[in-house]
Order: structure tokens, then sequence, then C-alpha cells
């Protein structure tokens, strides 16, 4: 067995220590990760890169283990990979009614045989082992079936509360090394929950990982909550709090729960965003008629307004290379996307359609901004994207009210919500849901919550 | 095409207020059992609120005669600070709507500090579309939800 330190290995390692000194209810559970033989540097003969493919037929059987809870690990383990790849659009796991050998294989390589008849071009194999005092190791390998080679081998060591992370964690080392672009399986994602009729709605900051488990509510619902939004880089959160009846952006450190108020502006602040060294939140302060775009750092000091337009700004994001700001505003009459630079100034309009466009959020990618449209000629609400110069819009999603989009890490799913239309004086009917949808347009699927539930934001990969 | 839909808005609009100022805010006589300078007489006897065209935040005509009463209730009720609260309808983002229903707080609170209420008895916040109170997913439930609704603090 040979370790290589590779940059992942030593990430998580540093997660290890993070974790260690701070017991946190909230924050993911550290993985340690270890390299296994026989892992090939680029052998992955799969070669799929590219926006629209055929899903990759994959055989994910059972991890399993020694004794029956190891055993019953491996299938747990197997099923949350599984799911996650299925979810994403660009796999299709085989059915394990198709699989010829059914158990683990003897020894570390697979006897290739049994899996070609599946039509699986992709196999994943490991072994699960819990050990003393309550931690697992998972060892865990994935093959080029055609050729017979590993395209990758990590043993991953946490405790077996944490199984969940193991499996979120292989799920997207098998998205990367098949696909060339890092997954989005280790992630969690905020939102407001809401509970109650609308005209007496608790709403309250929650917290789930992507694949929609392990749901915590954040906050009592004691005030109105909302828009929260991840830090780029810790266990953070900024989000809207009408505490004491006083309207704030707060920072919610997830680690202690404290919530501290973001800058001081004497007025309402609103839709925050981090900048993307997490350093500094951008959001919007209301001000006479209307709201300014103003930057301040996370402890309070640094406040600067970046807009002054007398009209409303709102909505700021900045683009992943902190050079640029995209936001909302009405200052030529209907609501459209601006595009300005990081230190405000030389505003250009870049949205045209019918209509109003609000919410631009840019892709971590930097190539495309997402955004709500609506009040044109439909009176549908739709997702959209364009590029950061206003060309190549396209319209995702759309419905009686679609609003919000925030992309996943990796930049090729964007989650949003999606309100069905009430009936009557009473509203009958009303839901809110989280969807999904890939920026293709396809694939979108509702994101189960225990709740009615809105305003999603994605975390950046955990580890 | 926008200008159309609009019109046909404000009209439904109007009728809605009109309805509504009927329903809650009867005006004229005092109702029994209601404390006088409370909140419930400003509902029952005032009217707490004023309405908004699509997308707008000019207090109308109907609302200036409402905000003429609240002004002149209160300089009667000297003592009261009052809370304006501006609301939208559904049919706009949240984050968005949290600026225009500042907005028509402020024009709100604006034409009563015209009006002679002290600016130091008013505060405003904007709740957005976030408190509906009414729960359709129609015009009329829309033209009651726009609305900057006074309430003693």
């Amino acid at each position: 067995m040979i370790f290589l330190p590779s940059p992942g290995f030593r990430r998580r390692e540093m997660l290890v220590s993070a974790a260690s000194a701070l017991m946190v209810a909230a924050s993911p559970e550290a993985v340690r990760a270890q390299a296994l033989n026989g892992a090939s540097g680029n052998s992955a003969a799969i070669d799929v890169a590219g926006a629209r493919v055929e899903p990759i037929p994959i055989a994910i059987p059972d991890l399993g283990g020694s004794d029956g809870a190891s055993a019953q690990l491996g299938r747990d383990i197997a099923g949350v990979i599984t799911a996650d790849l299925a979810r994403s659009g660009l796999f299709r796991t085989i059915d394990p009614a198709a699989f010829i050998q059914s158990g683990p294989s003897r020894g570390d390589t697979p006897n290739f045989n049994n899996w070609k008849p599946t039509g699986a071009k992709a196999l994943v194999t490991g072994r699960t082992e819990a050990q003393g005092g309550g931690q697992v190791r998972v060892e865990f390998r994935l093959w080029d079936i055609l050729p017979g080679a590993q395209i990758q081998g990590t043993a991953y060591t946490t405790s077996q509360a944490n199984w969940r992370r193991i499996a979120h964690i292989m799920a997207d080392v098998i998205y990367e090394r098949l696909l060339g672009e890092k997954g989005y399986f280790d992630t969690r994602v905020v939102y407001i929950g809401a509970t109650g009729p609308r005209d007496r709605r608790s709403k309250r900051l929650a917290i789930m990982d992507q694949d929609s488990e392990n749901n915590r509510f954040l906050t009592d619902g004691s005030w109105l909550v909302l828009t929260p939004r991840f830090h780029p880089t810790q266990d953070k959160i900024a989000f809207m709090s009408y505490a004491n009846n006083r309207p704030r952006v707060y920072l919610f450190d997830l680690g202690s729960g404290r919530q501290t108020v973001l800058g001081d502006f004497g007025g309402m602040t609103f839709a925050p965003r981090f900048a993307p060294d997490g350093g500094s939140v951008v959001m919007a302060v209301a001000n006479g008629g209307g709201s300014d775009i103003v930057r301040t750092g996370l402890s309070g000091g640094g406040g600067r307004k970046l807009t002054d337009s007398g009209a409303i700004d709102v909505s700021p994001c900045f683009s992943p290379d902190s050079t640029q700001i995209a936001f909302a505003s009405d200052r030529g009459g209907d609501q459209q996307i601006y595009v300005m630079g990081a230190d405000g100034g030389g505003a250009k309009r870049i949205s045209f359609g019918s209509g109003k466009y609000a919410t631009p959020v840019w892709s971590p990618r930097g190539d495309l901004i997402a955004f709500t449209r609506y009040g044109g000629d439909e009176s549908d609400f739709t997702i959209g994207v364009m590029h950061p110069d206003g060309t190549g819009e396209r319209i995702l999603s759309s419905g009686w009210l679609v609003e919000g989009p925030t992309f996943a890490p990796n930049g090729r799913v964007l989650m949003f919500w999606r309100e069905t239309r009430g009936q009557g004086s009473r509203g009958v009917g009303f839901s809110s849901r989280l969807v999904s949808i890939d920026i293709t347009g396809f694939n979108e699927r509702v994101v189960p919550t225990a709740t009615d539930a809105s305003d999603p934001a994605w975390s950046p990969l955990i580890a | 095409m926008n200008t159309k839909i609009l019109g046909a808005f404000a009209a439904v609009a109007l009728l809605a207020a009109c309805a509504q100022q009927a329903d809650t805010t009867a005006g004229g006589g005092d109702k029994k059992g209601i404390v006088p300078g409370s909140q419930e007489d400003l509902v029952a006897n005032v009217g707490d609120r004023v309405f908004f065209d699509l997308n707008k935040s000019a207090v109308r005509t109907d609302g200036k005669a409402t905000l003429d009463k609240q002004a002149a209730w209160l300089k009667q009720y000297a003592s009261n600070n009052v809370q304006v609260a501006g609301n939208c309808d559904e049919r706009g983002t949240t984050e968005f709507n949290l600026a225009l229903g500042q907005r028509r707080a402020n024009a709100a609170a604006a034409y009563l500090k015209a009006k002679g209420v002290a600016a130091t008895r008013m505060t405003t916040i904007s709740y957005g579309k976030d408190r509906p109170t009414a729960m359709g997913s129609n015009e009329q439930a829309w033209a009651q939800n726009r609305n900057a609704t006074t309430s003693v603090r």
C-alpha cells in the first residue's frame, strides 16, 4: 500500500485538525482519504467531456464488509453513490438485478468478464469495515471495464455516523474521473423552510446535504428570515433577518451558532452575497426612495457605497474573478441586469428582452449569469442564463413563479424555487418547492424538503 | 401591451381598494368596545392602510384621503407612535420587492410628515412580498397586498 499525498489528501488531513478543534453540529465532519495502490494517472478511456453526452453506464455493487454492520454500511454507501450519480442525469446506474456477480470480488481486481455483459463501462468496487471507536474505513476502486484498468483507488476513514460524506466524496471522485470536471455531491444547501398559512407564515433558516439528507433548522421561526448565502470557503452564512423588527443582513457562524449584524448603514440591508475570496459581502441598503449597493468587511468595517443612483439597485453578485459585479436596477424604468466594475462605476445594461430581469448570479465558471425574468409578454416567470455581455440568452425553466437561481460549485447545475398558484381567495394548493436543473435545460427535478422551501443557496465543495 | 396590462391591473386595483375600504374601514361612527386611540380604533374608524398600483409607490388619491385621516388621528392621539410597513404583491422577486415595499412605506410616511406628523413618531419597515393579507393568487388579492400599513407601536 502506497501513500500518494495528493493536494486533495492534504486538504482533507487539514480538515481533520480543524474539525477536531471544534465539535460542531452544523459543520461537516472530516473524512480522511488515503490512496490505494494501482491508481493510475489519466488512464480513463472514457472520454466524455462535453456539454451533452449519453449517460455513462456504471455498475455500483454493494461495498461489502466482513460482518453484518459493515455489510449494511457498504450497502448504504453504494446506495448513496448510486442516487447521487443517477440524479445528475449524466450516469446510468445499472440495475443490480442485471449483476452476474452479486457479492464483492475476492482480491482487489474484479473479474471483468462478469461485468461486460451488464453494459456497464465503469465499475465501482470496495470494502467497508467498521472499526473500533465508532470509526469506519471504506476502500474504494473505480474501474474502466473494457480495458480492465483501475482509474482510482482510495481508502477513506471517518466516524460511522459520517458515512454519507464518504459516499458523496466517492461520487464526486467518480464524476470527476469519468467526466473530467469537478463534482458537486459533497455539498450542502441552505434555504428558507416555511410553514403555516401564507398570511401567518413562519420562516426558518435551514441547511441540508445536497441530496436533502441531514436537514437541520438553524433558526426557530421567531423572526422572518430570507435569502441565505454560503461563504465560499468557511462554514458561514450571510442572510437577512427581521430580528427585533430591524431587517438587516447577518453573518451566521455554523460552528458557534453566533449571529452578527454585517455593517451599519442606518437602514434595511438585504440581498447579500460574499466576495469570491470570502473577505467581504456586497448587499443592498435602503436609501430614500431606492437602494444602493454597498460592500462591507465581515467584521463590520470597511463599509463602502458602490452605487448611488437614486433608483432601486439590488441583488449584487461578484464575477468569480472578483473584477465585476452584476446587479439588478430599475434606474432605466423596468428592472434590468447591469454589470459594473468591482469598485462601482461603469455600469452597463446587459439584459434587453421583454419584461423584467432580476437576481443575477454569476456561474463559478464565469461564463454565464443566471437570472429570474418576469412581467413580459408571458404571465409566467422564467429562469434563464446569458453570457456576461448579455448575449446567448437561454430560458431553462418557467412556471407560475420560479425564482432565485443558485449554481452548484461546478457551474453545471442550478437550483431555484418554484411556487404553484393558489386557487380561490384562500390560495388553496399553493406550494413552494426547491428544484434543480442542468444548465443545458434538461433533468429538472424537485429537491425534496421537509417543509415548503425557497431561497436555496448552494455551498462550495466541502473538502 | 405592457401599458394595456397595467391599465387593467390599475382598474382592478381601484375596485379592490374600494371593496377593501368598505369591508374593513367603514369610517363614520365609533364601534362598540373599541378603545379610542388604539390600533383597533385606527383600523375601524380611520383606515390603517393605503393601496398602490402595480409596481408603483406613488400615494393614490384614495390613499391620500386615508392618510389625511391618519394624520388627524395622530394629532388627536399625540402620544401614539406608529410603524408604517410597506408590502408588495407576489408577482415580483423577494429582493426587489423588499426595496419596493420600503419605497411604499417611505411614500406613506413622507405624506404623513407633510401633513404634520413628526418624523420622530414614525418608523418604516418593508416586508416585501412576505406579509400578504390576502392569500389568493389573483388581481383582487394582489391589489390588497400592495399596501402601506400603519400600526401603533
